[in-house]
């Protein structure tokens, strides 16, 4: 029996092909099999579900490809099922985690066990990064073919950098062998030295030892030198300062194959956000200066910074209840990813398809995955959801275990209505 | 013009705050309220008898993270003089990694109806951060490099009283700004009350944006301390440093250690002050920290104790009024 969902009445946004027109979308067995404006024209035939979508927009599911779920390992911060429930809220289809669990994910039976959870609980597709070295000790190369084998994206020592210049470089190497992605936290931990926040006068106002933002380009830089040397392909997460921006400028305009995403803290707010010490915009790499932000609005409009990932990374008060230097590093924001993004288009910096390729089919081509886009044949994970509507952000409403985010009670506008998993839904907002 | 046993009229010092967690933010008349009653203070404590009863029934609880001799003994004693209850409690940073928390420390201390705690802690904001989980006031007594707010004020106390006034001195203060909640308190409260600052330092012991601060930045002990009013010198933190900062003590000592040569360079009468403990033959010679003509560094230790009586006054006071 085939399973058929009908929409009928959206407006289609597809950012990959630049589609933005009124009409209607079959799935059928979990894949987009038709659209277009004149679908329905004669009626909508026999389906297992209508979706009335009122006008309003369907676009591809959003990917987020950096998320630290906690499972396994920390589940008092986060599990895969909450992490799931707040991804579907916020309009997140896909999201790609870190291997920073307990244990690693360095060995393809871990790989595994997250896979299986995500299929018990069925909401999300949820894939993984296999550590680039073993115990993302920055030794050791993993085994990269095999956990590429059964599912992992790409490669990555999660939120440590890999400073072995010599392991990077066979990393790298090695890597291209299989075609395989290398994704690098690109922060020289000798320059971060014991820093916790952006190196400025508020740092040294507030008496918080500093992160110069050079620290960021310095790794940025050397891994751009060692992918001239070796080829394949690199990326480089959360890019938080102006240099490291025009370094990855200037690789892409020599033509290496390196792309860059960032984290929407880093165009919302900047360091001013942890004046009086507020350890829930406590972030690795820092928030930086106004100059830095704004940089990171320009790498975003010409294209330079590819995508925006949310960067999840769920804590609980006893993380964050501390004094500054003592607290973790991260922001959950799974589900406040769409309408941050949205802030591009709604402050005039992107348009509406522009913001939504950096969080659909941008991370979709960079990890090669058929989802991300409206088109025949792909995946119908699809997101229903008002660009428009205003609301406030709320802590106490979030799906996530936790609810560090510096974002509690900003006015936004923009929202999931509905999202679809393979033509499931997994959310509707009430 | 005051009086033993009875207290300074409360009516004549305004200080509209629940805690006193910093110099930064503060006013022009509210420094020169704690100034003006430490002034009286001053003189309760070189009587005879230098009891009072301000503090009586008061609980005053000392809560110290990191190691203090001078700064606690003060605060101990001003607690004392102003006939409250003190007690002092020492948390070594070891046993808060045992598993007790600083707010859970803070929540039991609270759970004992203390007036006033007086709070040191290792880490730059940790005392504001104790403050909002307590129901007295709190007093920094050092947080981090963050700010040492008694100890600016009994700084310019002790300026006041040998030069009648802080505004339109010239302030030099030298060494490990870096690393100095001294400093940066000093700074806010010399700038506030119209004093020029120096800072002088080698480029690795200054902190970044210094320049923003409201201070003129010298990298040569003989060019910013040429006709200043005042030498503040500070102890290199070399607990507080990781990794090499300066080369050696030698080499400190040669181009930022105070010495008579330098001094020369500064106003005839220029004075010397250090908040201690000293690093003699580090960043001061002997021969000045121990003369008495250039060196007020005892002065400092006794208007610390009337400083901080006139904190623990103005703050209960407070609470009381509110």
């Amino acid at each position: 029996m085939t399973k058929r969902t009908a929409f009928v009445n959206a407006r289609l946004l597809d950012p990959a092909s630049d589609l933005d027109m009124t009409g209607g979308l079959l799935a059928e067995d979990g894949k987009i099999t038709d659209f277009g404006p004149d679908l329905f024209k004669d009626g909508v035939p026999d389906v297992d579900q209508l979706v009335q979508c009122d006008g309003l927009c369907l676009a591809p599911g959003l990917i987020d490809m950096r998320v630290q779920v906690r499972e396994p390992g920390e589940e008092h911060k986060e599990t895969i099922e909450s992490a799931s429930h707040a991804a579907a809220a916020g309009g997140v289809t896909a999201m790609v985690c870190l291997p920073n669990t307990e244990p690693v994910i360095d060995d393809i039976s871990v790989v595994e066990f997250v896979a299986r959870r995500a299929r018990e609980i069925k909401m999300v597709k949820l894939y993984c990064y296999g550590a680039l070295t073993r115990g993302m000790e920055g030794e050791q190369i993993t085994e990269m073919g095999l956990l590429a084998d059964s599912g992992a994206l790409g490669f990555t020592d999660g939120i440590k950098a890999l400073t072995d210049p010599l392991v990077m470089r066979r990393a790298l190497s090695y890597a291209r062998t299989f075609g395989l992605l290398v994704i690098q936290h690109p922060e020289d931990p000798d320059m971060v030295d014991d820093g916790v926040m952006n190196e400025g006068e508020l740092a040294s106002r507030l008496g918080l030892p500093g992160i110069p933002a050079v620290a960021e380009v310095m790794m940025v830089e050397r891994d751009l030198r060692l992918l001239s040397l070796t080829g394949g392909r690199y990326h480089a997460s959360h890019l938080s300062t102006a240099a490291s921006i025009n370094a990855v400028r200037r690789a892409k305009f020599d033509g290496l194959d390196v792309t860059c995403d960032t984290a929407p803290h880093y165009f919302a707010l900047n360091e001013n956000a942890v004046s009086d010490y507020r350890t829930f915009a406590k972030v690795s790499p820092p928030l930086r200066s106004e100059q830095d932000r704004n940089a990171v609005v320009e790498g975003l409009k010409d294209g330079t910074i590819d995508a925006i990932a949310s960067d999840h990374a769920p804590h609980d008060q006893d993380s964050k209840r501390l004094p500054f230097v003592q607290a973790e590093c991260g922001i959950i924001g799974l589900e406040t990813l769409l309408p941050l993004t949205l802030e591009l288009y709604h402050n005039g910096h992107l348009t509406l398809l522009e913001a939504l390729g950096k969080v659909t089919a941008a991370p979709a081509s960079i990890l090669r995955l058929p989802s991300g886009r409206i088109n025949r044949g792909a995946p119908a994970d699809l997101l229903l959801f008002d660009p428009n509507r205003p609301w406030t952000i709320d802590e106490e409403k979030f799906r996530s275990k936790s609810n560090n985010s510096p974002f509690h009670d900003r006015p936004v506008q923009g929202m999931a209505v509905r999202t679809f998993v393979e033509g499931r839904t997994i959310y509707t907002a009430i | 013009m005051t009086r033993s046993q009875t207290a300074p009229d409360f009516a004549l010092y305004r200080f509209p705050h629940r805690h006193l967690l910093g110099i930064d933010g503060l006013s022009i008349s509210e420094i020169n309220s704690l100034l003006d009653l430490a002034d009286a203070y001053v003189a309760q404590n070189r009587q005879h008898d230098k009891k009072s009863d301000v503090l009586r029934g008061r609980t005053l609880i000392n809560l110290f993270f990191e190691n203090s001799t001078r700064t606690q003994a003060s605060f101990e004693l001003a607690g004392k003089r102003l006939g409250g209850d003190v007690m002092n409690m020492s948390v070594s940073s070891s046993s808060i990694k045992k598993g007790e928390t600083m707010i859970d420390t803070a929540m039991t201390l609270n759970a004992m109806h203390p007036d006033v705690l007086v709070v040191r802690h290792p880490d730059a904001g940790a005392v504001k951060l104790l403050s909002e989980k307590v129901t007295g006031a709190v007093i920094n007594a050092g947080d981090g490099r963050h700010e040492h707010p008694t100890q600016a004020l009994l700084d310019a106390l002790t300026i006041r009283r040998r030069r009648g006034r802080l505004d339109n001195m010239t302030v030099a203060i030298c060494g490990d700004i870096l690393h100095s909640r001294v400093a940066r308190s000093n700074i806010y409260l010399l700038t506030t009350m119209g004093a020029r600052v120096r800072v002088v330092a080698p480029r690795t012991l200054m902190p970044a944006g210094i320049e923003r601060f409201g201070v003129d930045v010298f990298h040569d002990m003989r060019a910013g301390l040429t006709d200043c009013d005042i030498v503040m010198m500070l102890r290199l933190q070399t607990e507080r440093m990781r990794g090499t900062f300066v080369p050696s003590t030698r080499e400190y000592f040669h181009f930022f250690g105070l010495d008579r040569e330098k001094l020369s360079y500064a106003k005839p009468d220029a004075f010397v002050m250090h908040p201690g403990p000293m690093n003699r033959g580090v960043e001061i010679d002997s021969d000045i920290a121990d003369d008495i003509n250039r060196s007020v560094i005892r002065d400092q230790v006794e208007m610390g104790v009337a400083v901080r009586m006139a904190c623990l006054d103005l703050l209960t006071r407070g609470a009381t009024v509110n």
